[in-house]
């Protein structure tokens, strides 16, 4: 089982990794790149710790091979921040109290970013409908539904 | 979890798919992954090489022609949802859809890997049936196209014979007097059927002129209800009917007990779903 090399763009950054086959994108993430934010929970696509954007949709790297990975264009949390510091959907969960534990928000985050570009004013059901592959077990969701609603009106100020 | 070691190959097109699967002996098809992957995790699967036909770009797409509607294999969940030619002129299949796992997942799960996994929990073997689809399976020997009523044998077993796979599925585009039904009741986001029901009718003014009722998740395959739909051809359906075609769909129910629940329940629950969803589908002819 060879290892193969593979490439794609990080955070706008272009890596090159040397992998098994097997190896998933979460791992090379979080072992190899040393870029920790996205989470392993579940480990079988159902908790959306691990949601990466990949060629702009969301994705779960927990059931994905880094082999599927190339030639792709990925965005981790950590590509959320820029010069200015926050990226808008950061701060509206940073105000809305969108979190407590924090395990769920690099996923809550990164697919919220990815949400409000397939709808950028959506409705309370909407957001519920959107959001439902990210599991938090500390908020109830309310928060997050409130800070998804902050991201989408500062969003579109912006 | 990691699954155990294999070899991967990215396939280019359907023949070098097929001219791999001939090659290297247990291989298996990586379509959206989001089945095969989570079971060669558990080690419910192990497969020492894995062919990718996610690049294939002719196994993509919807398009009609003379009132069929041709869906590439690897066409995703989300894809078909977006679909405004489904949404038109197939609407029971952007419905099963959007109840299939949550966002995430079904930019990836494709309907060909979840019509051809043969897991008796997944939704679109039971459309399949109740849209009386036509799969288009290709070969080592060519192409050969199979009705779906039929294909679905047991769990995990599917009429698909070794080296082939599945490019296409065609599915009639929906005609004035035909309605789509579906109901699918799961315990929360992400799990499957308890018992999900999807149901075209054809009616004649009042009358039901034909039906097919699909079953999933209530037995080792998605089924269909033939003896129900026997109850209701030709006549229209009212509430003494009904009663009586929900018995005939507890019998036609043979459910494993899992934590979804026991083999009573799963059975009246599906009899629910079914006679909701004719109820909607008769509603929808109407629309």
């Amino acid at each position: 089982m060879a290892k193969q090399a593979v490439s794609f763009n990080l955070n706008g950054k272009a890596v090159d990794v040397l992998v098994e086959p097997r190896e998933l994108l979460i791992h090379t993430l979080r072992e190899n790149l040393n870029l920790t934010g996205a989470h392993i929970g579940c480990e079988s696509s159902h908790c959306g710790a691990c949601t990466v954007d990949i060629d702009g949709e969301s994705v779960k790297s927990c059931t994905l091979l880094t082999v599927q990975a190339a030639g792709s264009e990925v965005k981790s949390v950590e590509g959320l921040t820029n010069a200015d510091g926050l990226h808008v959907v950061q701060q509206a969960f940073k105000d809305e109290h969108g979190l407590q534990c924090g395990f769920c928000t690099p996923g809550m985050l990164m697919r919220t970013y990815r949400f409000l570009q397939e709808n950028p004013n959506p409705s309370d059901e909407e957001i519920r409908w959107g959001m439902s592959g990210n599991l938090c077990r500390c908020t109830g969701y309310q928060n997050i539904i409130e800070a998804v609603k902050t991201a989408a009106k500062n969003l579109q100020q912006a | 979890m990691i699954p155990s070691s294999f070899d991967y190959h990215k396939a280019t097109s359907v023949a070098d798919a097929i001219a791999c699967l001939q090659a290297n002996e247990d291989s298996k098809l990586l379509a959206g992954g989001h089945s095969l992957l989570p079971m060669m995790k558990l080690r419910f699967a192990e497969s020492p090489f894995l062919i990718d036909i996610n690049g294939i770009d002719e196994l993509k797409g919807i398009s009609m022609e003379n009132g069929t509607i041709t869906i590439g294999a690897m066409t995703t969940e989300n894809e078909l949802i977006r679909s405004e030619l489904l949404q038109q002129h197939c609407p029971l299949l952007v419905e099963a859809a959007k109840l299939v796992a949550d966002p995430q997942v079904r930019n990836k799960g494709t309907i060909g890997g979840d019509v051809a996994h043969g897991d008796p929990g997944n939704d679109h073997p039971a459309v399949m049936l109740a849209l009386d689809a036509e799969l288009v399976l290709q070969g080592p020997d060519g192409t050969r196209t199979v009705p779906a009523n039929g294909f679905f044998l047991g769990t995990y077993w599917t009429g698909l014979e070794e080296h082939e796979i599945l490019v296409a599925i065609k599915v009639p585009a929906i005609k004035s007097g035909v309605g789509h039904g579906y109901q699918k009741l799961k315990r929360k986001t992400g799990d499957y059927a308890v018992a999900g029901a999807p149901v075209v009718v054809e009616m004649d003014g009042d009358i039901v002129r034909d039906i097919r009722i699909g079953l999933t998740n209530v037995a080792p395959m998605a089924i269909r209800a033939e003896a129900a739909e026997d109850l209701i051809r030709g006549k229209r359906v009212d509430d003494a009917l009904l009663k009586e075609v929900e018995k005939s769909i507890i019998e036609a129910c043979d459910p494993a007990v899992d934590l979804r629940g026991d083999e009573e329940y799963k059975s009246h629950m599906a009899a629910i779903m079914a006679r909701r969803a004719i109820i909607q589908a008769i509603e929808n002819a109407k629309g």
